[in-house]
């Protein structure tokens, strides 16, 4: 760990020397001040009680290029199963750091679908109001991020607009004769009454080992309505550690999925802070792994004002040696009153050696709220089971459709019919049947 | 189309069928009563496969196989059918996505295409219409919170959609109201054929005025204890079980 730290520290040093003229904006003073932190900090280490569960040792161990050099060879047609549409959608699309212009399909019509990179460049208003005020700043792998931060999606809607299509975020990492750490940054301004969805994936396409440390921040202003997908379903050399923050001001509504489902270790830390009255906040997610995967949910939901609401409903299927962990905090301050929060993590364990350490946190300042938290570990119910086979559903299709029973209460008011076809195919790949699970 | 031959069974340590024997033709009914407790559900399970029972004798043979080895749903795709007594809810299945499932995979487990959804769609209505069931039954998920009596209907909604070989009705007959049963009943009827068969099991003759019985079968302490026609069950509506015990058994 230590030796990549050096390397990351050193290469900051390079980093900075390639910036040229932004090195005088403020956005820089922001680096300065992040690779400071980590310095200090360091990485996570188990002795951090959030990660506690998680040790990132193993992981930076290994040693990872920093710098890429840019890939211009893939073609659509070679990664075309990775995205929802061909010709629907908005793409903002990377190959190892670098924006891949040719891959994507970027807008500055009515709002601005384009790269972090351009808007440090065009839009330093935008930059200097928001970006780095919603990320956590004082967490030493957001301060990692945010040293190195360049590239990445930059989607700024302003008040009024509905985004017609979804848009896609992809980054792809290919084969080179290293290990790849990667770190996109991406930052969402949704404008009051604005609409967007957006799905967000992160694919290796090679043999040797991807590391992201992917910091995004998003900030809905009032009665704005943002979906955010995160598809999670990456080689099995492939680690993810995402980072997203979320300020949601008056009447706004935020529902984020995180479905995982592939990948080597994958770390959700996911935060929302509700700072004005009738902010909603909608959290599900649904991990379906095996092997020795392991993925690692921990959301805060703060609930800063009176009269929000937060929901949260997470589902775990763990199968072979793979592990789960969640770790829930609501967070209700003092003078939030009418709090409405919502929590619930349900897990299925299918193995003996496959384990889930799940833990809810309710800190709670404020006396007329409304909070409840729950949560199950089960197995498939034998019953079920044998009714399925009955009626002539052979036993792994008879499980995958209990399975994916389990998970629909998180599955519910997904909108976008591609993502539902392309969930419906990911999860009917991961439990290895031909159904429709009728999504 | 059904050969047991001094079948025991036991589930945890414990024997509950202890030497059955029973033949079912093509086109026959059969009706098991018996006392509660007596084994008629374990039975109906082991036929079907379930595996939680260790069958420490005998043998079972359906159109002419041996079975024994056999998994439940390779028993299904071969027309074994049963209704449960206690028919299970699963949340998050709904009833049309589970029978486009179950024909389906029954359809390929014996080498044939899907079942073109339009078909299915029509079938559907059809039984549904038969069975004098709702149309929102289909969009809602299996059993869930569906009463006793609809559950019960669902259960032969699905043998109607199945069409299966050999058909055992675990007391289907309870939960169900008088005209519940009418319908239902009828509905039975409708698909027997001379290349069917049915194994009811109830506790109560009112459904065997609607099915008629070939044959009644007496189950008690895990053995069939008498047989006879279908006056057999008359007589125990008016006798109750006990006389049996004073009787020697044949
Ligand atoms: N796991 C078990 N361990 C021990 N005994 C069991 C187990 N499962 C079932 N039994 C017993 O087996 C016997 C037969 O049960 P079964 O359900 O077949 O009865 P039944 O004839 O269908 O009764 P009913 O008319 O009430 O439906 C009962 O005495 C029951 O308690
Ligand atoms: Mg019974």
């Amino acid at each position: 760990m230590d030796q990549f730290k050096d390397k990351l520290l050193s290469s900051f040093i390079v980093f900075e020397n390639q910036l040229n003229g932004q090195k005088n904006k403020p956005f820089h003073q922001l680096r300065r001040s992040a690779i400071d932190t980590f310095e200090t900090k360091g990485f996570p280490t188990v002795r951090d009680e959030e990660w506690k569960y998680t040790n990132l040792k193993p992981l930076f161990k290994k040693d990872y290029n920093v710098f890429h050099s840019s890939e211009e060879s893939l073609e659509f047609r070679d990664i075309r199963r990775y995205f929802l549409s061909e010709s629907d959608t908005y793409k903002i699309v990377f190959i190892n750091g670098f924006f891949a212009s040719w891959l994507s399909s970027t807008t500055h019509q009515n709002y601005d679908v384009c790269t972090f990179s351009s808007a440090l460049e065009k839009y330093q208003d935008i930059i200097d109001e928001y970006a780095g005020t919603i990320a956590r700043n004082e967490d030493s792998l957001t301060a990692l991020n945010t040293s190195f931060a360049r590239e990445g999606a930059f989607i700024h809607i302003p008040d009024g607009k509905v985004v017609d299509r979804p848009i896609e975020i992809i980054f792809f990492t290919t084969d080179g004769d290293n290990n790849t750490f990667i770190q996109p940054r991406n930052l969402v301004v949704v404008g009051q009454n604005s609409q967007c969805n957006i799905v967000e994936r992160h694919q290796s396409l090679g043999n040797q080992h991807t590391v992201s440390n992917c910091v995004t921040e998003v900030l809905a202003k009032k009665g704005a309505q943002v979906t955010y997908h995160k598809i999670q379903n990456d080689a099995p050399n492939a680690s993810l550690i995402d980072s997203t923050t979320v300020k949601q001001e008056k009447d706004s509504t935020v529902t984020l999925h995180t479905f995982s489902f592939g990948g080597k270790l994958t770390r959700n830390n996911l935060e929302f802070d509700l700072v004005e009255p009738g902010a909603q906040a909608n959290l599900y997610g649904i991990s379906i792994l095996n092997d020795y995967q392991l993925v690692d949910n921990h959301t805060v939901v703060n609930h800063i004002s009176p009269h929000c609401e937060s929901n949260e409903l997470y589902k775990g299927i763990f199968d072979d040696h793979a592990r789960g962990v969640f770790n829930g905090k609501v967070h209700v301050f003092p003078h939030a009153q009418k709090t409405n929060a919502f929590q619930e993590n349900n897990n299925l364990l299918l193995t003996d050696t496959a384990s889930i350490d799940t833990k809810p946190q309710l800190e709670i300042y404020a006396d007329d709220v409304k909070c409840s938290h729950g949560c199950t570990i089960g197995q498939l119910d034998e019953d079920a089971l044998f009714y399925l086979r009955q009626r002539g559903i052979p036993h792994k299709e008879a499980q995958a459709l209990l399975m994916f029973a389990f998970t629909t209460d998180a599955l519910r008011g997904l909108k976008i019919g591609e993502l539902k076809n392309k969930l419906n195919r990911l999860i009917a790949r991961k439990l290895s049947v031909n159904i429709d699970f009728d999504l | 189309m059904l050969k047991i031959k001094n079948l025991h069974a036991r589930i945890d340590e414990v024997e509950i069928l202890k030497g059955i024997n029973l033949e079912i033709k093509a086109g026959e009914v059969h009706a098991i009563m018996g006392p509660n407790g007596s084994g008629k559900s374990t039975l109906s399970s082991v036929i079907a496969g379930r595996e939680d029972y260790e069958i420490t004798e005998g043998s079972i043979e359906f159109s002419g196989e041996d079975i024994m080895e056999l998994s439940p749903e390779e028993r299904a795709h071969m027309g074994l059918f049963l209704s449960f007594q206690y028919p299970v809810e699963i949340p998050g299945v709904s009833v049309t996505n589970f029978l486009k499932t179950a024909i389906n995979e029954s359809r390929k487990g014996r080498g044939l295409e899907p079942m073109p959804a339009k078909d299915m769609l029509k079938k559907m209505r059809e039984k549904m219409a038969m069975l004098e069931m709702d149309k929102s039954f289909m969009s809602r998920a299996i059993n869930e919170g569906f009463s006793g009596g609809e559950k019960k209907r669902n259960e032969i909604f699905q043998m109607a959609m199945l069409e299966p070989k050999l058909a055992i009705l675990d007391e289907t007959d309870s939960g169900l109201d008088i005209d519940a049963l009418r319908v239902v009943a009828s509905g039975v009827n409708k698909l027997r054929n001379e290349n069917n068969a049915i194994l009811v099991i109830t506790h109560y003759q009112r459904l065997l005025d609607h099915i008629i019985p070939d044959k009644v079968h007496v189950l008690q302490g895990g053995k069939i204890v008498r047989s006879g026609d279908k006056n057999l069950a008359l007589e125990l509506e008016s006798k109750g079980y006990d006389w049996l015990k004073h009787e020697p058994a044949i």
